[in-house]
């Protein structure tokens, strides 16, 4: 059987964690390639049912990265972010999906050696979740 | 709907470690995608000509490039777009360079990843819609906040390209802290002789309106349509009847500490900060006068020949609209009483830097000579302590102040200068000497002067009869050091004064840990900031010596003739939209706005009045945050809608 690899969502806000993302390929550190990116103004734009909807679709894993706290581009945006996120932490508990499946982090534009290692840490602690397999549901539209 | 694909191998940057032709291939059976092609250099000239063509030929009104990051090449595709009269929000472009290519080196995983991305972004184009950037217009003033040096170079600058400059500031007078300087480094010019020309040119600009004594008290609306209160303090004289005869000042009984010499002098209730004061009147200050509410004494009044006096003076609210705001509102000195071991509030000869610059002045205090407060002698041994308050994390500023060396190099000299057979003694940290000249006139004091510099900390000041004891260490020779001075100047740093909180409170300015408001960049937007047509001058955004505020302010009057030169302005499209239909009128976007783009608004509808969310396209810079707010889904962000969120989460997300 082949090694589980999992698929992991990224919402990267543009000016901070995006950023940090394009550092790291500028710079050329390699890190595992199950993070796909999706590209946000503000982390603040990223609504708890987009996590909830990727894990439905097939992702094993979400990561939101915004910009350090007090450095928002849009002011607080990321706080914002973060009090959803954690929120809805509790919610997916509820739900039976180990919260550590939804992961939030700040990264800078000058952080691409963070970025890099925090895709690596949340690649790690998912493969060990395992795959994702409760309320998967695909969605016909 | 017809799409158009193209993948760039950018060279071999992408090619190497991505196979493009299965990219490409990958999504030429999607339905809707019309052509997909690979390129090698898709930025190139060809490579632009080819989505031209393509866009003829096949009629596609959707174009996806795969290629290197957005803030790169976006905007050179958007224009390929517009040329051949596509809406510029009608492109998509795929990151598979940086986010692919250069950090995979798996080719098959580089691969796979830029497929699933590439289709994404086909599933996502198919739902982007044309955006139109609004416009809004201008109005061709500017309004600059604080009248030190920053503000009115800034003024100045603004106002001698023909545009109409409000200037505001909080003290009776313009010139700020620059003006209590006596000379500066690395010069040793007179700080006022430089100074005091441009604060009369402010004065008299044709184009300057000045506000002394008066705060900016509210601002409202956004780039090119600021609309700004600001409250004028009454003066009690009027400016345009004072002829600065100065009658008034010998009759009033108040005496009080004098400010501008930093309380080291008494003044007057009525009195002008200094002989160069701009706006030329005096004042009364109405907290030491007697004469206002209730009228006890009214001796100025009744000497006062020109009748200038007026104890009714009222204060008035002055409104206005701004095109530009530039924010020059400086900084303060770090309250040195904090370090509990200088002794400075309890050692009376413990003095700050801008204490000891008042003593050195020629309309200072002590007329110029250098005497101690405590009992008027003159010090025979000065020692100068560096760093006071800087370079201090665990208890003080973390930062370093930037002038302090240099000013405390220019102090320990000027003593010299005033007491030949004098001892100035620097302690430093460091000496830090960024700046043209500025190392030679550090060598100038060290080699050819005879001021002494030991490297290391003062542990201890401490009185010793009527003479001071320091307790330090020379951190090079690894010895304590114990020695008696007459006087101890303390090179106080600098934080974000009281009027920088308070202005970037009110317009929502963004501020670093230290509190000084942050640039939209640090290097290459040093005067912008996370507010459209808010620009900042000087020590503001951080410590600054007297050049480096200067351009900077310099910088600040360009950008805010950039807005001010314009017709009209455009705004960004990727702004957030209510749906009329779903919204409720429950008013949490308009807690989460920033920005305060987002009212509710009455709307008549079958006869009824609702309250929904309305958007302020000039003032929504389109964060998206609301949206995530929203509980109906009723507001959305335009080019970055929910639907094409999920369509791309769809596409990713699949297996």
């Amino acid at each position: 059987m082949k090694d589980f690899e999992p698929k992991i969502i990224g919402f990267l806000c543009t000016w901070c964690s995006y950023a940090g993302a394009d550092l790291a390929g500028t710079s050329r550190i390699q890190y595992p390639s199950n993070i796909r990116i999706i590209r946000v103004m503000c982390s603040g734009r990223v609504n708890p049912m987009f996590v909830v909807n990727a894990l439905q679709q097939g992702a094993d894993g979400v990561l939101i990265g915004g910009c350090h706290p007090g450095d928002c581009h849009y002011q607080h945006g990321n706080y914002q972010a973060r009090r959803r996120i954690t929120m809805m932490k509790k919610l997916l508990e509820f739900l039976g999906i180990e919260p550590d499946r939804v992961r939030m982090t700040w990264v800078s534009a000058a952080e691409g050696r963070k970025f890099a290692q925090v895709i690596e840490e949340v690649t790690e602690d998912i493969r060990k979740l395992g795959p994702m397999k409760q309320v998967r549901r695909k969605n016909e539209w | 709907m017809k799409i158009g694909v193209y993948v760039c191998e950018c060279g071999s940057n992408i090619a190497d470690t991505v196979d493009t032709e299965e990219v490409a291939d990958s999504v030429k059976l999607l339905p809707n995608v019309a052509v997909s092609r690979v390129y090698k250099y898709k930025c190139s000239d060809p490579g632009q000509e080819l989505i031209r063509q393509d866009i003829e030929e096949f009629g596609l009104d959707k174009v996806v490039v795969a290629a290197c990051s957005p803030s790169m090449h976006e905007p050179t595709f958007r224009a390929v777009l517009e040329d051949k009269g596509l809406n510029p929000y009608c492109l998509e472009m795929v990151n598979i360079r940086e986010q692919c290519s250069w950090v995979h080196a798996d080719k098959d995983k580089g691969t796979d990843k830029a497929v699933s991305l590439v289709k994404g972004a086909v599933m996502r184009s198919e739902l982007m819609e044309p955006l139109d950037r609004k416009k809004v217009g201008v109005i061709s003033k500017a309004l600059v906040i604080g009248g030190g040096i920053a503000g009115i170079q800034a003024a100045l600058d603004i106002a001698n390209s023909g545009f109409q400059v409000t200037l505001v500031e909080k003290k009776s007078t313009i010139g700020g802290k620059m003006a209590q300087l006596d000379k500066t480094f690395p010069t040793l010019d007179c700080s006022q002789c430089i100074l005091s020309p441009k604060m009369v040119d402010v004065g008299r600009h044709p184009n300057i309106t000045l506000y002394a004594n008066s705060e900016v008290k509210q601002v409202d609306g956004y780039i090119g349509n600021f609309k700004v209160k600001i409250k004028r303090n009454p003066r009690y004289v009027i400016e345009d009847k004072c002829t600065l005869c100065d009658d008034c000042v010998p009759v009033c009984p108040v005496i009080v500490h004098d400010e501008y010499n930093e309380n080291l002098s008494p003044r007057k209730a009525i009195y002008i900060a200094n002989p160069q004061a701009v706006p030329a009147s005096y004042i009364i200050n109405p907290d030491n006068c007697l004469g206002i509410e209730p009228l006890i004494c009214s001796k100025c009044r009744d000497v006062c020949g020109p009748e200038a006096i007026d104890f009714d003076m009222r204060e008035e609210i002055i409104e206005d609209e701004f095109g530009a705001i530039v924010v020059a509102t400086g900084y303060e000195t770090y309250p040195i009483e904090n370090i509990g071991e200088y002794g400075y509030g309890t050692i009376q000869d413990v003095i700050s830097g801008l204490e000891f610059e008042r003593i050195l002045a020629a309309n200072g205090p002590t007329a110029g000579l250098v005497r101690r407060p405590s009992d008027g002698r003159i010090p025979q041994t000065v020692i100068f302590i560096h760093c006071a308050g800087s370079r201090d994390p665990a208890k003080n500023l973390s930062y370093c102040s930037k002038i302090c060396c240099m000013y405390a190099t220019k102090h320990a000299l000027q003593y010299k200068h005033h007491v030949h057979s004098g001892l100035a003694v620097n302690f430093y940290i460091d000496i830090r000497t960024g700046g043209k000249d500025y190392e030679e006139f550090y060598k100038r004091a060290a080699e050819e002067e005879n001021v002494i510099f030991i490297r290391g900390k003062v542990s201890e000041v401490l009185q010793d009869g009527d003479r001071i004891l320091i307790k330090g260490v020379n951190t090079l020779t690894a010895e304590t050091i114990e020695m008696h001075a007459d006087m101890v100047v303390l090179a106080t740093g600098i934080q974000p004064s009281e009027g920088t909180k308070e202005i970037s409170n009110l317009l929502k300015l963004s501020r670093d840990m230290s509190g000084f408001v942050k640039e939209a960049h640090p290097k290459l937007k040093p005067v912008e900031t996370s507010i459209s047509g808010v620009y900042i001058a000087g020590t503001v955004s951080g410590p600054k010596d007297i050049p480096d505020v200067v351009s900077h302010a310099g910088r600040a009057a360009i950008r805010s003739i950039n807005i001010l030169a314009q017709k009209e302005l455009e705004v960004e499209a990727t702004i957030a939209k209510v749906n009329d239909v779903l919204c409720r009128g429950c008013g949490m976007c308009v807690d989460s706005c920033p920005y305060g783009a987002i009212e509710l608004k009455a709307i008549d509808r079958y006869g009824y009045t609702f309250e929904i969310a309305d958007v302020n396209a000039a003032v929504c810079k389109g964060c998206g945050t609301c949206a995530a707010t929203c509980l109906n889904g009723a507001i959305d962000q335009l080019g970055y809608t929910d639907s094409q969120i999920l369509s791309l989460i769809k596409a990713l997300a699949d297996e």
